[in-house]
Parts: C-alpha cells; sequence; structure tokens
C-alpha cells in the first residue's frame, strides 16, 4: 500500500482532553438554556456557564500533577504549562461572566449569546495553550477571534463598538495571515509542523532552512504580537477596549493575551538556538512596548483606553519574563505565568469596577464617571485602591511579586537595561494609576445629579475575589512557581 | 513564643477586629482602635524584658519560608537599634490614635488605615529579610495615600500623588540592588537567600563582592537613594511639605516615625553590606546631610505655614541624623540613633499642639496666630517644652542628640574622613534651628491678639494634656538620663560601626553572635604601642592566625578578656590578641578614626 495513503487513526487520550470539552459543552447547554429563559434574564445561563467552567477547572487541575504527554498523534499537549493556562483562562472566563450579567442588563443588551460565545472563545483559547502543533495554535488562535470579533460589536446600537468590532476584526484579519504565513515558513523549513524539532533543525546548519526559520519566526512574532498587543502592533488596542463592551473588554485584556502569551512563550523556546537573532529584535519591541503603553496612557482621559494601554504596559513587562526565558530556560514558567495570574485578578476587578458606569443604554467611562464612587460604595472603592496598587507593583500584592519574579529572572540573564527600563517604566504607570485610583475619592461635581446606585452583586463579588486573590496568591508563590518549574 | 510576630501584627488584628464593626458605632471603633494601640505598646514593652543588651545578634528571631525557591523567607529579629524604634512607633501610634478620634467623616477607614501603618513600621523595623524588608517599607505606601488623599487638606490629590510617586521611585531601585545581592549571593554560595544575616556573612568576609567590587557603588547608590528619599536627605526631600501640609495630623505624626525608616535602613543595610563603596560615598552623603541641615532650617524660617516650618524642620533635624550615621564613629552613630528617637518625640509635641490649633481654628498660618500665650498657657507651656527639645537646649533629649552627632563627625572630620567645613556647616545649623524655633514661638504665642476669633481660643482639655504630657516625660528623661535608651543600643551600635570600617575578615557578623566585638575592635584605646611595633615592621597579619613566637605577648591591649562574654568560635590561642591589622601604612582604608581618646595609635604619627 501505498505510504501517503496509510492513515493510522490516532489514539486520543480523552482524559487530556476533558476540560476543552466541558466548555465546549457546555457553551452548547447555554445556548439551549437560552430558549427556555424567561424574558430579559439570563440568570439560568449564567447559572449553567459557572457550572461547567468549574466542572473543567477540577478536570483540569485534577491532571496538574501527572507528568506532560501528548496525544492525539501529537497533536494535544498536556503539560503544567498548558494546564496551569487552562486554569487561569477558565478563572478570567468565570470572573468575566460573573460580572457580566448585571452590566449588560444596565446596557440594556441583555443577549443571551454572549455566554456561549465567551465559553466558545475560551475554548479557542485552551486549545492554543495546549499544544505545539502550529497547525493546532492556529485552528486555536481563530477559534478564540472570530467569537471576539461578534462579541466587540455586540453593543449594536453604539457606534463605537461597532468601529470596535471592525477594527478588530479587520488588523485581527491580517495578523492571522502574518501568523499562518510564518507558520509557512516554518513548514518548509523543517517539513514539519511541530515547534519542538526547530532547534534541532537550525543546528544542522543548512542555509537555506536557516533562512526560512527566521522569516518565519519574524511573521510569526508579528501575528502573535499583533494578538497580546506588543508595540508596534498594540494601536488597535485601546480603540477595541474603549468601544467594546467593557465585559468583553475584560475577556479581550486576560484570556485572549493568557493564549497568546503562552503561545509566544512556547513559540521562544523552540527558537531557543536561534537567540542571537531574536533577542535584540525582541528587547527591543519590549522596550518599545513598555515606553509606548505607559506614555499613551499618562495623556488618556477615559478608563477604558487607560487600560488598554496599560495592558500594552504589561505586555511589555510579560515580553521581558518571556525574553529571560528565552535565554535560559531552567528559569521555569513560574515568572510568566504568575505575573499573568496577578495581571489577570487586577485587571479583571478594574473593568468590572468600570462596568459600574453603564447605566439605561449609555456608558461613560471618563476618569470623571468614577466620581463619587467612595460614598455609593466604600468597598468597591477600596478594591479599586487595592487593584491599582498591585498593578503598580506595590507590596503585598500579587502585582508586586510578579513584577520581584520578572526582575530576578532579569538581572539572572544578566537582562540589565531591561530590568532598568522597567522599574522606570513602574514609575511612569504609577501616575495615571492613582489618576484612576483618586477619582473614586472625588465627590461629585454638583451640577451633575448623584448616582446613588448600589454595585450589582456580580460586580461586588468579582471585586471581593479579585481582591482577596490579589493576596492570597502572595501566600502560594513558592508552590505555584515550583509546579512550572522546568528543571 | 513569637513576641515580634505577635507585636508585628496586633495593629493588624485590630484593624480586622475594626472591618467586623458597624461603621456608625463610633464610639467602640474609637475604643477598639486605641485598645489596639495601648495592647500593641504594652506588648512591646515586653521586648524590654527579653532583650539582651550585651549581644550584637538578633534576638526573638523567628524564620519561616515563604517563597521557598527564591529563598525568600519570613524572618524578624530584634537588635538594640531597633528595639527603640519599635517602642517609638508603638507610642507614637497611640498619640496618633488619640488625637484623631474627632475624626467626623468614616472613622472607621481611618483608623483601619493607622493601624496598619502601624503594622507595616514595625515590621519594616524588624525584617531580617530583605525582601520582607522591601514588603513592609512599601506597604506604608498605600495606607498613608489613603489618609492623604481621603481626611486631607485642600491641594490632598496632589500632595498624596507627590507623595506616592516620590517614594516609590526611589524604592523601586533598591528592590532591584535587593535582587542583585541576593543573585550575587547565590553566585557565591550557589544557595538562593535574601536573608540578611546571610548576606552580611558573605560581605564580612569579603566573598560576596570579591568578583563584582564595580557593581558595589550602583547597588550601594539604589539603596541609598532610597533611603534618602524616605528620610528625607537633602536633594530627594521635596515631597515632604506638601505631605506634612496636607495630610490628617495622625499623618504627620506616623510620618516622623516613617522618615525613620529611611534612617534605619541606612544603619541595617547600606552600613554592614557595602563597606567599600561606603568609604568612597561619605562625604558626598555627609556633605547632603550637612546642606540638609542648614537649607531645611534655613528655608523652614520663612515659611508660613506651620506645617510646612515644621516639614523642613524636620529635613533638618534628619540631617543631624544622617551625619551622625555616616560619621561612622561611635559617638556619631550612637547620637544618630538617638537624634531619630527624638527627632520622633519632639516632632509629634509639636505636631500634636499644631493639629490641636488647627482643629480650634481650622488653620495652620502663623498669621492667624498671635497672643495665645495669654489664652492658652498650657498649650503654651507645653509647646515651649517641645520646642526647647527641639532646639536642643541642655537638659532636653536633643542636647544629647545633638551633641554626639556634632562630636562624632569632628571626630570623623578630625580623621580626614570628610572635610571638617561640612562638621562647621552642621554645627551652624544648631543656631538657625534657634532661629526659626523662637521665631515660630514668637509669632504663635507673643505679642497681642490681632486675630479676633483667637480671644475665645479653649485651652488644652484633661485628655489633650494627657497625651502630649506623655511625650514631655520622654523629652526631660532623654535628656537627664539618656543611658537608659541608648545602654541597650550600644553594643549593635558598634558591632554596626565594625561592619562598615572593618577590613575583609575582621568584621562582625550577626550569626556569630558569641565572638565578642574585642576581637573586631579597632577602635579601642590602645595603650601599649610597645605592641604594635612588630606588626609595624611586619605588615599586617591574618585575623585569628596562630601568633608566630617572636609576638610578644601583649597583654593588656585594651581587650576586655573574659570580660563574661563567651570566647569565640574559633578557640584562639591564649596570646593571640586581635590586633588591629594594619593595611600598608598611611592607607587611607585605614580606619584610624573615631578613637574615644585623644591618644592617637602610634601608626598615625608615621605619616
Amino acid at each position: 500500500m501505498d505510504k501517503a495513503f496509510h492513515f493510522a487513526i490516532p489514539v486520543i487520550d480523552w482524559t487530556a482532553l476533558l476540560p476543552i470539552m466541558i466548555v465546549a459543552v457546555t457553551g452548547i447547554f447555554a445556548l439551549i438554556a437560552e430558549m427556555f429563559r424567561p424574558k430579559h434574564n439570563n440568570n439560568l445561563i449564567v447559572g449553567v456557564s459557572l457550572g461547567g467552567l468549574a466542572l473543567a477547572a477540577v478536570a483540569s487541575a485534577l491532571s496538574l500533577q501527572q507528568p506532560s504527554y501528548t496525544t492525539a498523534a501529537e497533536l494535544f499537549l498536556r503539560d503544567s504549562l498548558g494546564t496551569v493556562a487552562q486554569l487561569l483562562i477558565l478563572l478570567a472566563t468565570a470572573l468575566t461572566i460573573s460580572f457580566s450579567e448585571g452590566y449588560l442588563r444596565n446596557k440594556r443588551i441583555p443577549f443571551g449569546e454572549f455566554y456561549p460565545l465567551v465559553l466558545w472563545s475560551s475554548v479557542g483559547a485552551m486549545i492554543m495553550t495546549s499544544t505545539m502543533n502550529l497547525l493546532v495554535i492556529f485552528l486555536g488562535l481563530e477559534i478564540l477571534s472570530v467569537s471576539l470579533y461578534v462579541m466587540a460589536g455586540m453593543s449594536r446600537s453604539e457606534e463605537k463598538s461597532e468601529e470596535s468590532a471592525l477594527k478588530y476584526f479587520l488588523l485581527g484579519a491580517f495578523a492571522s495571515g502574518f501568523l499562518l504565513y510564518g507558520i509557512a515558513f516554518v513548514y518548509g523549513a523543517t517539513g514539519g509542523l511541530d515547534l519542538n524539532v526547530v532547534n534541532a533543525v537550525w543546528l544542522r546548519h543548512e542555509a537555506s532552512s536557516h533562512t526560512l526559520l527566521l522569516f518565519g519566526f519574524g511573521l510569526m512574532l508579528i501575528g502573535l504580537g499583533f494578538k497580546t498587543s506588543m508595540a508596534p502592533f498594540h494601536q488597535w488596542t485601546p480603540d477595541v477596549y474603549q468601544g467594546a463592551p467593557t465585559n468583553v473588554a475584560a475577556f479581550m485584556a486576560t484570556a485572549a493575551k493568557i493564549a497568546g502569551f503562552v503561545t509566544l512563550l512556547r513559540v521562544v523556546s523552540a527558537f531557543g538556538a536561534l537567540h542571537n537573532f531574536w533577542l535584540p529584535a525582541l528587547t527591543a519591541i519590549a522596550i518599545l512596548t513598555m515606553f509606548a503603553g505607559n506614555f499613551a496612557a499618562l495623556v488618556q482621559k477615559d478608563v477604558k483606553r487607560i487600560l488598554g494601554y496599560s495592558s500594552v504596559a504589561n505586555a511589555g513587562y510579560v515580553m521581558v519574563a518571556i525574553i529571560a526565558f528565552g535565554r535560559d530556560s531552567s528559569l521555569g514558567y513560574g515568572t510568566v505565568m504568575y505575573f499573568l495570574l496577578s495581571y489577570t485578578l487586577m485587571t479583571i476587578g478594574a473593568f468590572a469596577v468600570v462596568s459600574m458606569a453603564a447605566k439605561n443604554r449609555r456608558e461613560s467611562t471618563k476618569l470623571e464617571d468614577l466620581n463619587g464612587l467612595w460614598r455609593r460604595s466604600p468597598f468597591v472603592a477600596l478594591t479599586l485602591v487595592i487593584f491599582m496598587a498591585s498593578l503598580i507593583g506595590i507590596p503585598p500584592t500579587a502585582g508586586f511579586v510578579g513584577k520581584f519574579l520578572i526582575f530576578f529572572d532579569a538581572l539572572k540573564t544578566d537582562q540589565i537595561p531591561l530590568a532598568i527600563v522597567l522599574a522606570v517604566n513602574s514609575i511612569i504607570s504609577i501616575y495615571y494609576y492613582m489618576a484612576i485610583a483618586r477619582a473614586v475619592f472625588v465627590s461629585d461635581s454638583a451640577d451633575v445629579e448623584p448616582d446613588t446606585s448600589k454595585p450589582s452583586a456580580g460586580v461586588a463579588a468579582v471585586c471581593a475575589v479579585c481582591a482577596i486573590g490579589i493576596f492570597a496568591a502572595v501566600a502560594f508563590v513558592g508552590p505555584f512557581v515550583g509546579l512550572l518549574s522546568t528543571k | 513564643m513569637n513576641l515580634l510576630s505577635i507585636i508585628i501584627f496586633l495593629p493588624l488584628l485590630g484593624a480586622l477586629a475594626l472591618l467586623a464593626l458597624p461603621e456608625r458605632k463610633t464610639k467602640t471603633i474609637q475604643q477598639v482602635s486605641m485598645l489596639t494601640a495601648l495592647l500593641t505598646f504594652v506588648t512591646s514593652l515586653g521586648l524590654l524584658l527579653k532583650f539582651d543588651g550585651e549581644s550584637y545578634g538578633f534576638q526573638l528571631v523567628e524564620r519561616y519560608q515563604w517563597i521557598a525557591p527564591l529563598g525568600i523567607g519570613y524572618k524578624v529579629g530584634l537588635d538594640g537599634i531597633s528595639l527603640m524604634l519599635v517602642l517609638l512607633t508603638t507610642l507614637l501610634s497611640i498619640v496618633a490614635i488619640g488625637c484623631s478620634m474627632k475624626i467626623d467623616q468614616r472613622l472607621r477607614a481611618f483608623m483601619i488605615c493607622v493601624l496598619i501603618l502601624e503594622t507595616a513600621m514595625l515590621g519594616t523595623f524588624l525584617s531580617t529579610d530583605l525582601v520582607l524588608f522591601f514588603v513592609f517599607f512599601e506597604l506604608t505606601l498605600i495606607p498613608m495615600w489613603l489618609l492623604i488623599n481621603i481626611w486631607g487638606g485642600k491641594n490632598r490629590a496632589h500632595a498624596a500623588n507627590k507623595f506616592l510617586i516620590y517614594t516609590f521611585a526611589g524604592s523601586i531601585f533598591m528592590l532591584i540592588g535587593i535582587i542583585s545581592l541576593g543573585y550575587l549571593y547565590f553566585k557565591t554560595t550557589g544557595r538562593l537567600s535574601f536573608d540578611l544575616v546571610d548576606i552580611q556573612a558573605q560581605v564580612a568576609n569579603g566573598k560576596l563582592w570579591a568578583t563584582a567590587i564595580a557593581a558595589q557603588p550602583y547597588i550601594f547608590w539604589a539603596f541609598a537613594i532610597a533611603f534618602l528619599v524616605k528620610s528625607p536627605g537633602f536633594p530627594f526631600h521635596t515631597w515632604m511639605p506638601d505631605t506634612y501640609a496636607e495630610s490628617p495630623i495622625a499623618g504627620v505624626i506616623l510620618s516622623s516615625v516613617m522618615v525613620k525608616m529611611g534612617t534605619f535602613g541606612f544603619l541595617r543595610f547600606c552600613l554592614p553590606l557595602f563597606p567599600e563603596a561606603l568609604k568612597s560615598q561619605v562625604p558626598l552623603l555627609v556633605a547632603l546631610a550637612a546642606i540638609g541641615i542648614v537649607y531645611g532650617a534655613a528655608v523652614a524660617a520663612v515659611q508660613p505655614d506651620m506645617r510646612r516650618m515644621m516639614a523642613y524642620s524636620s529635613l533638618s533635624h534628619m540631617g543631624f541624623v544622617l551625619l551622625g550615621i555616616f560619621s561612622l564613629t561611635r559617638m556619631g552613630v550612637l547620637g544618630g540613633v538617638y537624634q531619630q528617637l527624638n527627632h520622633g518625640i519632639s516632632a509629634s509635641i509639636l505636631f500634636l499642639l499644631v493639629g490641636y490649633l488647627a482643629q480650634r481654628r481650622g488653620s495652620t498660618m502663623f498669621s492667624d496666630f498671635g497672643g495665645l500665650k495669654a489664652q492658652t498657657p498650657i498649650l503654651a507651656a507645653i509647646f515651649l517644652l517641645g520646642m526647647l527639645s527641639s532646639v536642643g537646649l541642655p537638659g532636653t533629649n536633643g542636647f544629647v542628640g545633638e551633641f554626639l552627632v556634632l562630636l562624632g563627625s569632628f571626630q570623623a572630620a578630625y580623621a580626614d574622613q570628610f572635610s571638617i567645613g561640612v562638621v562647621v556647616l552642621a554645627a551652624f545649623g544648631v543656631v538657625l534651628t534657634a532661629v526659626y524655633l523662637l521665631y515660630m514661638f514668637q509669632r504663635i504665642f507673643y505679642g497681642k491678639i490681632t486675630n479676633p476669633e483667637n480671644a475665645n481660643l479653649a485651652d488644652l482639655s484633661r485628655s489633650e494634656v494627657a497625651l502630649a504630657g506623655v511625650l514631655i516625660v520622654f523629652i526631660f528623661w532623654g535628656g537627664l538620663v539618656p543611658n537608659s535608651f541608648m545602654k541597650p543600643m550600644k553594643v549593635s551600635v558598634d558591632a554596626t560601626i565594625l561592619m562598615a570600617k572593618g577590613m575583609v575578615d575582621h568584621r562582625p557578623h550577626w550569626d556569630s553572635p558569641e565572638t565578642p566585638l574585642e576581637y573586631y575592635n579597632l577602635q579601642k584605646p590602645i595603650r601599649h604601642v610597645e605592641a604594635l611595633k612588630p606588626i609595624i615592621r611586619n605588615g599586617p597579619k591574618p585575623f585569628l592566625m596562630a601568633a608566630p613566637p617572636q609576638t610578644p605577648s601583649p597583654a593588656g591591649m585594651g581587650i576586655r578578656a573574659g570580660s563574661g562574654a563567651p570566647k569565640p568560635a574559633a578557640a584562639a590561642p591564649a596570646d593571640s590578641k586581635p590586633v588591629a591589622p594594619k593595611p600598608a601604612l598611611g592607607s587611607r582604608l585605614a580606619p584610624r578614626s573615631g578613637s574615644a581618646t585623644p591618644a592617637k595609635p602610634a601608626p598615625g604619627g608615621t605619616r
């Protein structure tokens, strides 16, 4: 029989795929539940979604201690990095869903489709993080993105939301093209789609494959850089975050970025042998990203835009950790993942507070719109201060430990300039983070009718969970980093 | 028993208890917060019983793992320098809470902030792990920011941000410095640790800096700038007037403790960990301190606002502390450490009284006052006492501190550690201090009542007098019997100086406190010059080596042999004495200064 036609049905270890399958099926259930819900009441859907996510998290956590293995013809990889990333994505999705209902109702867009879409979107993100196969990465990215394009335009009556969706769609499609093109080059160089073989091919010293690999890496970097909003591919970020509904922006800023960074981490470590080429490029990108994010954020007046640029700046910080890891893979994945954990908690918390600004179809998220929050709800105001302190990196918050770990890795791999740039940027960032925190203590201006609405239960719960999580994560940094060590 | 942890976390527990109370029960909130502060103070008094003033090692040590893969632990310990600062913190927290009882806006949140601040400060003074220290050091930022931003004056937003940005900018580079030290320790020993005791042991034997001596000044300055911002030192002080002018009085009183975190940081980290860099940087640091003294005093004299004047006065007083510390003589450092306490006490009294005035009149501008002496005689009397302590009148604690600092720095200057002009400048600052403080007193209390609102001003109530009176006691106690405060700190101060000035391998380290300091002591008066002759001839000899036969037994070299302290671990032969190791004669590295007696060691004469 001709070899080309020989196709063995791959053995699939379904337990490895279980978390992803659960979330996917939950999405279907959520869609079914929409048919039975009372009018404009999505509580049933929220319940189903959160239950499914919890189940998936349990399934994922149970496999945490296992040794890593591949299944489904090496298309799927179960390792500690992937599992932790899945847990983070599940956390981000659950937190987003928890504060969505009140927000969507206040905004008068209580569409039930949001929940299945966000669940499927997280399926894509989870797939991305659990493979070394470039094509599967691409599939995951597309599943993630297509749902996001729809969600970004969910507030159909708002022009900004539509603009945001279109912008994200056009640029996202473009970036996907870059990524795919890069994958094609790598395929050409290595004859396969698996990232594991790249280093071996490079070390074989064939000039032709070298060129192809470098091109491939560069193009993939652009594609992933877009998704993780690294400068100079970050321009869409503030616009899209500002226009998209706040809960979607929160999801984009966290779950989508976690997937992007984990992929980048895998790509960078797979291309470790080429570090002489990518190190200067990535260093330049990291420095540019940090400065671009922080300086642009300084002049913003809109909280969502500030958070958008903050996510750019944070992408720069993660890049420092990724570069350090690329230089010395014995550092482990702990730094990147811990930083992403803290980033997820504080960013979603901040977006949850901002989502309180929505009322009756309209939503203004200027800094002044936070005024008076200290009177309305001291608890939410204080949690916002905690989130901002954590974003700056003030101890004893998780944000501090995250930055500490990055500094540590950077100094350990002799990236002293990067460490200094990171420190300088942390200082710059105080100004705009504290502008947000300060706004809640300013009393309402006299000509505006004071808003007395209390935060919805969902927002309060998300704020509480994020705030407690920010402190609790500090206590567990040791085991967390130990779990992700590669030694 | 984990006494130190109990002290550190008692205020935090009180804060959590407050969190559980309903907001409207003002009375209970006042009682719980006061009770917490009192309980913490009483518990901290227990330290006096447990503390052994003869040992320079950390005492009542607790060590737990925290981030095991990185060698970061929860490690706390007490020594003579931190003991008094802990007591000062717990005492002034009572004052801060006591003077804030009348706050009508969200009292509960206010008290929670104050108590968290107390925990942060206590933790800072007691941590012996660098990262833990940093965590506590920075934990003060957000509560203080909230205090200024919610309960502050008119310009609070600006002041709060300035405070936060300044202090954070200073300390983020210290974080890089801390990590670098941890990494250097890893390169030296193959083990990760941020434990101060571990790292200092490697500094003491010279291994840590052996390969990285070029990096030492940079890491030193990464620490020094953080502490200069906090203390505040001269060019980094500009956050302070704004903070003092805008924050509530409790915040200012606590700030007067918080600034000690900076000077304490110098004593705890900069002196023991960077001995080589310190030698070259001391002239600059001393100059900054002296400029701070004079500049602070001069600017204070022209301030129209009492709070701003007090802020610049703090800059001036903290300059003395810095000057004393960097003189690196026994008297200077002891005076500096003592002056920390004095400034805490005298500044708190003045702030407390300024706060009372502000409560009554809603203003702290000099132009609103005048002639208050007839109206409020008790207030005037207490104010006068606090002011005289601040001026440094003999009999008050301020005199002892400033005198020792100046004495110590003159010694150091005569020993060519830095220019004598600097010390003369600093001494001139004492005069300026008297000028602006007396001028202040005159403007508030003398003259005629110009403002009719002052005509019916109420004098201090009994509880207010009690609060201020407690502090007055310390002014005279500290001024007349300074030894009761200085005795516990002496050994720790000596150890710190030797860590900073000793040669490699001749520095004490905290992990073997059973080695008496005399073994390292270069400053003991050496009366028998004869004993030094072989050393002059043969050059330096390794420390604690069995004495070669030709060395005469230098009996009575000023070494307190067998003075109760146990023998060193390395059993040296009875005749081998830790003779001052002299490097090449005339070398500037030779620690010649600080001899308490005018009799100079013989090598001094060879120049």
